[in-house]
């Protein structure tokens, strides 16, 4: 079973995110950059596939050099060997440039299922692994939380609103990682000292025989205008009371004849 | 360049989700804006029977694709489907709402029809006949306006945050013939918890506990269960196992907008805030006066979780 875990570096979800003087991109100076978490459950489910049937599982990341942290950090975790697309021309490609970069280096390699997070949670576009599906031709299903394998068949659970739908595919297929697949396991110290001198292998754009005009910043369809901070809201209303009777009076009292919600 | 705004419904046995009344009447709205038409697609068994309730959002048309290999959901039959109506329609804007399915089709479809797709948008507006779209990043703790360049442009709506506005017209039904391919994934159960669990992303109010309720969501199940209010939870009591993962709202978890949300016993961790900050009215109740959560809120209450919610029940119970 050959496994590509799709693999994107992003802030720690616990960074206070700040606007840059360019109004366009965030300060990156002071962020800590992690492993997207959805990515992680991603890199456990391959993991677990790999130590019951066997294979092999490839991280595939794309970003600037510091990303080489984040495919260490899943080699370390235990998988087997990383590929890098590192250039220039392809930074602040949109989602649909990157997927096109991704599925290129996927046509040139074996594979039997792709497991990408859910979403990275810097841009929440949900869009990437949808989109390398389709340009693989593949079937995708997204945010799973359980998945079994039986030979060329794979069944997976999805969520919906309201519950979950339990889906049958052959395989290859790319799916999605939803937060319940799994309790991702930490780099263990010799896992981590063997992660460096595991393969890795980096691509540039040139490599992948993309039009170097579907990717990068000028070339994006979707195009950033200006960034904001959310509105702030008024100052909070402490509200008053003797004991807890009171105070429940006199909050139920101001939402009821104040914001006019219950 | 493609003309008029174009909508994706989503239905599940013959009821269409909150979200596609939201989308038809945004449609509108910008339509009114640029001066041009709306047209709306319902796919699934049952599509036709269903259109006459879409009328009052104000499609001009509805376009029906009625067929059995739409009866579930499958990425592959619905991205066949809706794929070549957009193409046949050639329309500038397409919108659909952001559910969870409605995510996993938009991306599919904007890799297919090769189109710039703003997904999960808050706002939209138009400047100098452009469209801006506004969506958070960050989980929320950036907004971010964008541009699409070429059409169709495709925006994916986040529920619960467009006003849903009634504007009656006469409607052109047109049946549209399906040619889906077989869908290679197959759909073989649906397990749905029970019916009147309120779905978070689309409540009106959600009573949230964390870290201050040790685990005991009695009480806000109860105050949830009168204010027909739906249940969440911070990180900590999804990792703690008290509450399932479905529940958790936050940056890794689920964003919501409801009009009221009540956090309780909830610090106000970053990552928290991230999945909440867009509700209307915000309120906290917390042990301590310092906790972060009150910098967010609109009215702050500092008490015992344990005493401030059995008093909070007894005073709404005396307004129903």
């Amino acid at each position: 079973m050959d496994i590509v875990v799709l693999v994107k570096q992003v802030p720690d979800t616990e960074s206070l995110i700040q606007i840059a003087g360019d109004g366009v991109s965030i300060k990156t100076d002071d962020l800590k950059w992690v492993i997207n978490p959805y990515d992680e459950f991603a890199v456990e489910e391959a993991l677990r596939i790999r130590e019951a049937q066997g294979g092999t599982v490839t991280i595939l990341s794309m970003g600037p050099a510091k990303t080489v942290e984040a495919i260490r950090t899943a080699l370390a975790m235990g998988a087997d060997k990383g590929i890098h697309i590192n250039d220039p021309i392809a930074e602040g490609s949109d989602s649909l440039g990157i997927s096109k970069l991704l599925a290129a280096v996927l046509k040139k390699i074996p594979f039997d299922l792709i497991i990408a997070g859910m979403r990275a949670v810097d841009g929440d576009n949900y869009q990437v692994a949808s989109a390398v599906a389709e340009f693989l031709g593949i079937p995708q299903i997204t945010q799973v939380t359980k998945q079994e394998i039986t030979g060329k068949k794979i069944r997976l659970n999805q969520v919906v609103e309201g519950g979950v739908a339990v889906i049958e595919a052959d395989l290859p297929v790319l799916f999605t990682a939803q937060r319940g697949l799994n309790e991702p396991r930490y780099a263990s110290l010799p896992g981590i000292m063997k992660a460096k001198k595991k393969p890795l292998e980096i691509k540039t754009v040139g490599d992948l025989g993309v039009d170097a005009g579907q990717v990068g910043v000028k070339n994006r369809k979707v195009k950033i205008a200006a960034l904001k901070l959310p509105p702030t809201r008024k100052s909070v209303m402490m509200i008053k009371g003797e004991d807890p009777a009171a105070l429940a009076a006199n909050l139920v009292h101001k939402l009821h004849e104040e914001a006019k919600v219950i | 360049m493609g003309q008029g705004i174009f909508v994706i419904t989503e239905q599940r046995e013959g009821a269409f989700r909150k979200v596609s009344y939201e989308a038809l009447s945004e449609g509108r709205r910008l339509a009114d804006v640029k001066k041009c038409g709306l047209t709306a697609i319902i796919a699934g068994p049952g599509a036709e029977k269903m259109a006459p309730t879409l009328e009052k959002y104000g499609p001009d048309k509805v376009l029906v694709a009625d067929d059995p290999l739409l009866t579930e959901y499958t990425t592959d039959a619905y991205t066949d489907v809706v794929a070549g109506a957009v193409k046949a329609q050639n329309p500038e804007l397409v919108i659909i709402g952001a559910s969870i399915l409605g995510k996993d089709l938009s991306a599919r479809l904007a890799a297919r029809l090769d189109a710039g797709l703003a997904m999960d948008c808050v706002a939209i507006r138009v400047e100098n006949s452009e469209f801006i779209f506004t969506r958070p990043m960050y989980g929320g703790k950036i907004l971010s306006d964008v541009k699409i360049d070429g059409t169709p442009k495709m925006v994916a709506i986040r529920p619960n945050v467009f006003t849903i506005s009634e504007t009656p017209r006469s409607v052109v039904l047109e049946k549209i013939t399906v040619s889906a391919g077989q869908a290679r994934t197959n759909v073989v159960e649906r397990k749905l918890e029970s019916a009147d669990k309120i779905e978070l992303t689309e409540a009106d109010i959600i009573v949230s506990g964390g870290r201050g309720t040790g685990g005991n969501f009695t009480h806000i199940e109860e105050l949830s269960k009168i204010l027909g209010a739906a249940v969440g939870a911070s990180r900590t009591a999804v990792d703690e196992g008290w509450r399932r993962h479905s529940d958790q709202v936050g940056q890794t978890g689920k964003v919501v907008s409801p009009t009221l949300y009540i956090a309780c016993g909830i610090s106000g961790a970053i990552q928290h805030l991230a999945g909440m900050s867009t509700s209307k009215f915000i309120v906290a109740i917390n042990k301590d006066p310092e906790a972060p959560i009150f910098q967010k809120a609109d009215y702050g209450v500092v008490g015992d979780l344990f005493q401030v919610l059995p008093a909070i029940i007894d005073e709404v119970k005396k307004l129903k």
